[in-house]
């Protein structure tokens, strides 16, 4: 059995961004990179069903972009993941959802994996695209947003998180794709012992160019900060005159503290 | 420009956000029609063709089945766009349409423009504009980014499947009860990332009792088990539009924000000053959340 997941490098989200020189993206220096939140619950999903199902599973991670994206590999590896393949694209950011889906799917291709984890959106870009893309140039059936999964004989059980907080249960045969949510588990932090496991670990490097892509569906034209609604009163500086500002503030407009 | 909306139907009924939908087709201008998997007894007030499927055949949920009735109805109708809401409905089943149609997919549009649509990005605190580069275009729209437009009776046409599942739906699992009715608190004090730890919890349950309010918390922090799950404003735990509403260290994920954003008065405490809840707080407190809270708390309790 074969299990692969994706997995995606983003900033940290409170970093200050700016636009690259394109104007197009953000520009990615001073920035610090992580390893998407949402993939992070697809890599410890993965290796709890290679561990449930007695460690036989082999769990592949992949993941694409320039050199630095080493790291998140590196990461997932240290989690439990078998071993990893490096897509080597130094211009990933250019590439839309569609194009980034047939590179995934022309790796996946005949590999004969069991079942394919994502996250169920990056937290860069956020398209929500990207797996569901893959599953259907797969032509595999594909369940988004889980909080919840089981694996029993070739059946896949879902529980997807809709709003207001109901859940619908969804059951498909694998081959399939799962796209995974905030809740669905807690990632473990890797121990110092598996990172040093990891170290030995494969990261086989395919570049971008030996899987065929596909034109871009989609063209951006900027990347800017939303307009300010304007408003809001910004409050800096020492913390107790803060505090008094801010009770000053509450009992002048609103009725809480007479 | 032509459009073809996709409306929402769950647990047998319509849903208020398809007329979100409508608001959205009304700044793209020129006609639109709808689909919908619904029922005849609970027709959405759309003036327009709308291509109705039984969900009682359909099903609620069943992807295969709701893509290949969109893919016919977009070869009857021949709209330029296809409009999904950004929602569990609409980011599960607006790709395998894009990738049916061969058309550009276009996610969680907030704004549209002229020839394109801006999006959000960067967990919501950073935008861009995107072009389409295929003749025909899929998007999803955040909620609440499109006013809702109900109006007329629309001219029905049935259609029907001819395919078969891939998938099978065993329907739903109701949301855990509300323990804490948040609804009704006049002062919410929310719990965020940003507080660190679980052992900061006290300290923000501290500020809620000096104000006379309930506690409240993020997805996040709910998600780490430092906060039971009915304390969880937003879209997948309690709306609530309280006279106060406090955000500790909580940066405003949209599905926070649509959970709170019509409270009275919002206080927001954060280190960062252009994270997202910035947007909807009265008074930005630029600052550690944990320095921050103390102070006020104490300063409060004299």
């Amino acid at each position: 059995m074969k299990l692969l997941v994706c997995i995606k490098q983003v900033p940290d989200m409170e970093s200050r961004f700016k636009p690259d020189a394109s104007g197009t993206w953000y520009a990615d220096t001073d920035l610090a990179f992580r390893m998407n939140e949402y993939d992070e619950y697809a890599v410890e999903q993965a290796v709890r069903l290679k561990e449930q199902l007695g460690d036989a599973p082999e769990v592949v991670a992949l993941s694409i972009g320039p050199d630095r994206v080493v790291e998140p590999i590196k990461k997932a590896l240290a989690m439990g993941c078998d071993r990893a393949v490096h897509i080597q694209d130094p211009a990933v950011q250019l590439k839309d959802p569609w194009q980034i889906a047939s590179i995934i799917a022309a790796y996946a291709r005949n590999q004969g994996f069991d079942l394919i984890f994502t996250g169920m959106q990056s937290q860069d870009r956020g398209s929500a695209q990207v797996g569901v893309m893959v599953a259907e140039q797969l032509g595999l059936p594909c369940a988004t947003t889980l909080v919840g999964l089981t694996f029993d004989n070739g059946t896949v059980i879902a529980r997807r998180e809709l709003e207001g907080g109901v859940k619908g249960i969804v059951r498909m045969k694998s081959p399939a794709l799962v796209t995974c949510q905030l809740g669905l588990n807690i990632p473990r932090y890797p121990t110092l012992p598996n990172i040093m496991k990891a170290k030995k670990k494969e990261i086989a490097t395919v570049g971008v160019n030996e899987l065929q892509s596909s034109e871009a569906r989609s063209i951006p034209v900027s990347f800017h900060a939303p307009a300010k609604k304007g408003g809001g009163l910004v409050l800096e500086g020492d913390v107790n005159e803060l505090a008094d500002k801010v009770i000053g503030i509450l009992k002048e407009k609103t009725a809480v503290l007479r | 420009m032509k459009t073809l909306l996709i409306g929402e139907y769950r647990e047998g009924k319509l849903l208020n956000s398809t007329y979100e939908l409508a608001g959205c087709a009304g700044e793209l201008g020129d006609t639109a029609a709808m689909f919908l998997v619904g029922d005849e007894q609970e027709l959405p007030a759309f003036d327009g063709m709308l291509y109705l499927a039984s969900a009682a055949a359909c099903g609620e949920y069943n992807p295969e089945v709701h893509k290949q009735l969109i893919i016919e109805t977009v070869e009857k109708e021949n709209p330029d766009i296809v409009v999904f809401l950004h929602s569990s409905y609409g980011w599960d089943l607006a790709p395998r349409v894009a990738a049916g149609l061969g058309a550009a997919q276009i996610s969680e549009v907030v704004a549209v423009q002229d020839g394109g649509f801006e999006v959000t990005c960067c967990n919501g605190k950073m935008r861009r504009s995107i072009k389409s580069a295929t003749q025909r275009t899929v998007i999803t729209i955040q909620a609440g980014a499109f006013q809702g437009v109900q109006a007329g009776t629309p001219q029905v046409v049935t259609v029907a499947a001819q395919v078969k599942n891939v998938m099978e739906f065993d329907g739903y699992e109701p949301a855990e009860e509300k323990g804490v009715d948040l609804a009704k608190a006049e002062v919410i004090v929310s719990a965020g990332r940003g507080i660190g730890k679980k052992d900061n919890v006290p300290v923000i349950a501290a500020l809620a009792k000096a104000l006379g309010g309930e506690l409240g918390a993020s997805r996040p922090v709910v998600d780490a088990e430092w906060v039971a799950h009915d304390h969880q404003v937003g879209t997948t735990g309690q709306t609530v539009a309280p006279k106060l509403y406090v955000a500790c260290g909580i940066s405003g994920a949209i599905q926070h924000l649509a959970g709170m954003k019509k409270s009275d008065f919002v206080v927001a405490i954060n280190k960062d000053k252009d994270a997202p809840i910035g947007e909807v707080a009265d008074v930005l407190v630029v600052a550690d959340v944990m320095q921050f809270v103390p102070a006020l708390t104490a300063k409060l309790q004299k």
